[in-house]
């Protein structure tokens, strides 16, 4: 029963996966395409080239800052909505949970188009929340110092709620007793969150972060929308470079490349934090 | 503790507002007249609500073709992932096949790999087998759904396999048992699966960016992304395309959101 | 939920879906689709109904693409046999189409079309020997400067020749002081150093565009006069995502003289101030020595390969070409028509903002033909502005160019020697 199922798995999945690897060492191009005869195999060239491509490099160093800066505030965004949902002192609790979780069922093309224009230096609703606390219009999208922020606003404004539902249930499990053992104790607001509720919920904490990871390497459709990879670059991910080789210089082979080390690129920062929770002891 | 009642509460309904207010915002500017949203300070609400930019969009822009594109992609794709998946679940969950276990924990670790790493290589795939450019070649990727089957196997394992045997013994055949025992008690993950494949297919991006060129063939997300594009100064002209475009899938969501959040659960917390 | 596999089954078969499902393949049906890009397309349905269509002639559908994902569409298309049966394509793109046998050439009895024409523009479409499409509009880059600024360092144009041009730049620096510049070169943008090179009488590519000449003695010239604009302080180290909006600076004076095509005449009447309107005007390039070159631009009409619909695909191109619906499509799009002899007519001969234009497209050159063209200027320009800021010498950069340029052609080389390319 479980044969079609397979079957489509390796057909659209798993062999086209493998042929990745296969394609990247060879140099697919607009040429092979016109006409298979024009291929040829060309070893690790394209693995070689794309280190040498400081284009290549910026995408990685975007996509790295993407998580390095994402991932914490994404995690905490949603830690946060996630602990004032589950105040027990909260009156109409499951309103606010979907009216939180909202914006991540949305179509993302078309909240980035939304966003595009609440970011608009002159006419955006964000700049003019700022303007009211004096602070002076910010260039979201046309300065490459405020770009990649700018998407990160966006998603986290769309993904936080997906992450506050994980940890809600994590938060459940909690027992209150504890909380309120320590609270009697006399310990503060961030003592007790530090001491009682995240050695509970650490192996959620992980898994969000897992995910949060895995979305971070996936953006492609936010800078495609919002800025096109500019200014200068500056939001050109590693999925984008990925699309604009493959389907834009039409370099198949280099595209391949691009999605082996990015396939290896997310292997490696999951296996990473597995290791770590494994040291810690969170799992 | 009144007090703190009330101020948790209005703290929340704040942090509320915040998040939606882009939605409310979306909704109001596409009811806008021509530039009236490029002022500042920016205008919350239009000052003569008319439904101009509807009509335009629907008019001359044919974004109905769009609407029903995506309509007929995300119905066929949920339709084919349960089609698929199902069966797959239940077969992992209560059948008793050679190599089950290994297969399953294979697919479990294959759910890390990213679908974009074998995007080219698929996209030539589909040109070899002539469905670029077409409706099936933008269903292809819902058909292997590995979490569908992740999800369906894990709702499977709570049903009693007495209850099964009882069916065998009574020389039911395996499809009879899964029709008219499994499936009434799969009615709760079945929505959830269906509800997420759905909006999955609603939402996705890039896949249909790729592999439709032809415009007739656009969904939603493609043809807004171009027409934004093409018409980055008609702001609410735009804001009407964004509410067409993501409107009913949060409709769908408010309506079943008990099972779409219920099934996140199960889906994520792996255990 | 009683959703079994034979009503889902069942469901399926009784939709109409196996015509949707399966590829569309070149068209068999009797529409004849063009796809057409940004303003152009938005004019193409007004302009339809003047071309007196035969009533029997298959009907037409125009898909708009925007420019920016043109390129990829054109691509995919060709990739999914769905392209349509007549384009409008970047004059750029054609040597790329034809390398892979996506366009036809243009059969003997369109090749009237090309008569009446930009010499350059023409000869860009040309590979192999075979005319491959027909320009639809023209432009070009050229200079736009500031009058009054110009005019207060005591120039009434920026004079034709390097030196003398650059003489007047550091007067206009002068004029404007030390927190404004001569001329704007966005370091990002590789048009204004192909305009440079092709000025200097640079090939850039040698051997039938098998490997890169950037180490010729003309572009290192070309190379050494770019450095020396930023060195000499005329120009701000800045790329375009720096400047925010390139007319309100031009009108603060920030820099005197930018270069641009024919699409920027209508945003500077649009957007700078009535008082500005007249303190702005345009000229062709400067040269080594005397009036220089630029690169022939705009877009052409062609004939996808085997969807021609027998003569329906070139008849619609002939009737587009025809002097009365370049006219039209000269009213209703602002472009500069293919055809010079459309021009009196539409009253660009003696518009003086217009006419620089003409001069500069009949003192254009070619750009190489192949289609790693762009990828080349590209690394180009990565090399250049790390030259400018002082990463690479002269020479130096000259040699990396090449390098780059090699490494990009060197499939073209291979498809070369097995007689497999253009």
């Amino acid at each position: 029963m479980s044969s079609p199922a397979l079957a489509a798995i390796i057909l659209f999945f798993v062999l086209p996966a493998i042929a990745s690897l296969a394609l990247s060492f060879t140099d697919f191009d607009i040429y092979a395409l016109a006409d298979i005869g024009n291929l040829r195999f060309v070893g690790f060239e394209n693995y070689e080239r794309l280190l040498a491509n400081p284009l290549f490099w910026k995408a990685v160093t975007n996509t790295l800052l993407f998580v390095g800066f994402g991932v914490p505030f994404i995690v905490t965004l949603s830690l946060f909505a996630a602990m004032l949902v589950n105040s027990r002192w909260l009156k109409w609790r499951p309103v606010w949970r979907v009216a939180l979780f909202a914006p991540y069922v949305t179509t993302l093309v078309a909240t980035a188009v939304v966003w595009r224009y609440l970011l608009h230096t002159r006419y955006g609703l964000v700049n003019y929340l700022l303007s009211l606390f004096g602070i002076a219009p910010i260039d979201w999208l046309g300065d490459p110092h405020a770009s990649l922020p700018a998407i990160l606003i966006f998603v986290g404004w769309k993904t936080f709620g997906y992450n506050m539902i994980i940890f809600l249930a994590a938060l459940q499990t909690v027992p209150r007793e504890l909380d309120e053992a320590a609270r009697i104790d006399g310990a503060g607001w961030f003592t007790r969150l530090r001491h009682v509720t995240l050695p509970a919920i650490a192996p959620t904490v992980l898994l969000v972060s897992v995910l949060t990871v895995a979305g971070m390497f996936q953006l492609f459709a936010e800078p495609y929308v919002m800025t096109q990879g500019g200014p200068a670059q500056s939001t050109v991910t590693i999925l984008y470079f990925m699309y604009e080789e493959g389907f834009k210089w039409w370099n198949l082979g280099s595209g391949a490349a691009v999605a082996f080390l990015l396939f290896l690129c997310i292997l490696a920062v999951t296996l990473v934090q597995l290791r770590l929770a494994k040291r810690s002891g969170a799992i | 503790m009144s007090l703190r009642r009330w101020s948790v509460t209005l703290l929340a309904a704040l942090v509320a507002l915040l998040t939606i207010a882009p939605l409310l915002w979306m909704l109001s500017v596409s009811f806008m007249a021509r530039g009236e949203a490029s002022q500042f300070p920016p205008p919350l609400l239009p000052s003569d609500p008319s439904l101009d930019n509807y009509r335009m969009l629907f008019g001359s822009f044919g974004i109905g073709r769009f609407l029903l594109n995506s309509l007929l992609i995300s119905t066929l794709a949920t339709i084919l992932a349960l089609l698929f998946t199902i069966p797959a679940g239940y077969a992992f969950a209560k059948l008793r096949f050679k190599g089950r276990d290994a297969t399953f924990r294979l697919l479990v670790a294959a759910l890390v790999v990213p679908g974009q790493i074998g995007m080219l290589p698929l996209f030539l795939e589909l040109k070899a087998l002539g469905l670029v450019n077409s409706y099936a070649g933008a269903l292809v990727p819902w058909l292997a759904g590995i979490f569908g089957i992740f999800l369906v196997r894990q709702y499977c394992l709570s049903i009693p396999d007495e209850m099964l045997e009882a069916a065998r013994i009574d020389g039911a055949s395996e499809a009879q048992i899964l029709r008219r025992i499994v499936l009434p008690i799969l009615t709760p993950i079945i929505v959830t699966l269906a509800l997420f494949v759905f909006l999955g297919s609603w939402n996705d991006f890039m896949w249909p960016l790729i592999i439709l060129a032809d415009q007739d063939l656009y969904t939603l997300p493609v043809a807004l992304a171009a027409m934004s594009r093409q018409h980055v100064q008609d702001n609410e002209l735009m804001m009407a395309g964004a509410v067409v475009t993501t409107l009913p899938v949060l409709i769908l969501f408010l309506a079943l959101q008990r099972f779409y959040l219920s099934g996140l659960l199960t889906g994520s917390v792996k255990g | 939920m009683q959703l079994t596999r034979r009503h889902l089954t069942g469901a399926l078969a009784a939709l109409p879906l196996a015509s949707l499902l399966t590829g569309c393949g070149p068209r068999g049906d009797a529409t004849l689709t063009v796809w057409a890009m940004g303003n152009e397309a938005a004019s193409l349905p007004e302009l339809l109904k003047t071309i007196d269509w035969p009533a029997g002639a298959p009907p037409i559908t125009i898909q708009p693409l925007p420019w920016t994902a043109a390129h990829e569409k054109l691509l995919t298309g060709f990739a999914g046999g769905s392209l349509p049966t007549v384009g409008q394509v970047g004059n750029s793109w054609i040597a790329e189409l034809a390398a892979i046998g996506a366009i036809a050439p243009v059969p003997d009895r369109a090749l009237g079309l090309l008569d009446d024409q930009f010499g350059a523009v023409v000869e860009t479409n040309r590979i192999a020997g075979l005319a491959w499409a027909i320009p639809w509009y023209v432009d070009t880059r050229l200079q736009y400067y500031r009058k009054d600024l110009f005019a207060r360092a005591g120039y009434d144009a920026p004079p034709a020749d390097w030196a003398g041009w650059k003489t007047a730049l550091h007067k206009v620096k002068r004029q404007v002081g030390a927190d404004n510049y001569a001329l704007l070169y966005p370091l990002n943008e590789y048009e204004q150093l192909t305009t440079l090179a092709l000025s200097a009488g640079a090939r850039m590519l040698r051997d039938d565009g098998a490997r890169g000449a950037f180490s010729d003695p003309a572009f290192k010239a070309t190379l050494a006069f770019y450095k020396s604009l930023f060195d000499e302080r005329l120009a701000p180290l800045a790329s375009s995502a720096q400047i925010s909006n390139v007319w309100d600076e031009f009108a603060k004076g920030y820099f005197s003289l930018f270069l641009s095509g024919p699409w920027t005449i209508g945003d500077l009447k649009t957007r700078l101030a009535p008082a500005m309107q007249d303190n702005w005007a345009t000229a062709p390039n400067p040269g080594p020595d005397g009036i220089g070159s630029a690169a022939p631009g705009g877009s052409s009409l062609v004939v996808f390969a085997g969807n021609d619909q027998g003569d329906a695909a070139w008849d619609l191109v002939s009737r587009l070409m025809a002097p009365g619906a370049q006219l039209k499509f000269q009213q209703l799009t602002g472009d500069l028509p293919a055809r010079r002899s459309v021009w009196a007519k539409a009253g660009l001969a003696d518009d003086p903002i217009v006419t620089p234009f003409a001069t500069q497209l009949d003192h254009a050159t070619p750009l190489p033909k192949v289609p790693e063209w762009e990828r080349i200027v590209t690394e180009m320009q990565i090399v250049a502005e790390r030259m400018v800021r002082g990463q690479y010498s002269v020479d130096e950069a000259a040699k990396e160019i090449d390098v780059r340029a090699d490494r990009l052609l060197e499939k073209r080389r291979w498809m070369l020697d097995k007689g497999r390319a253009l």
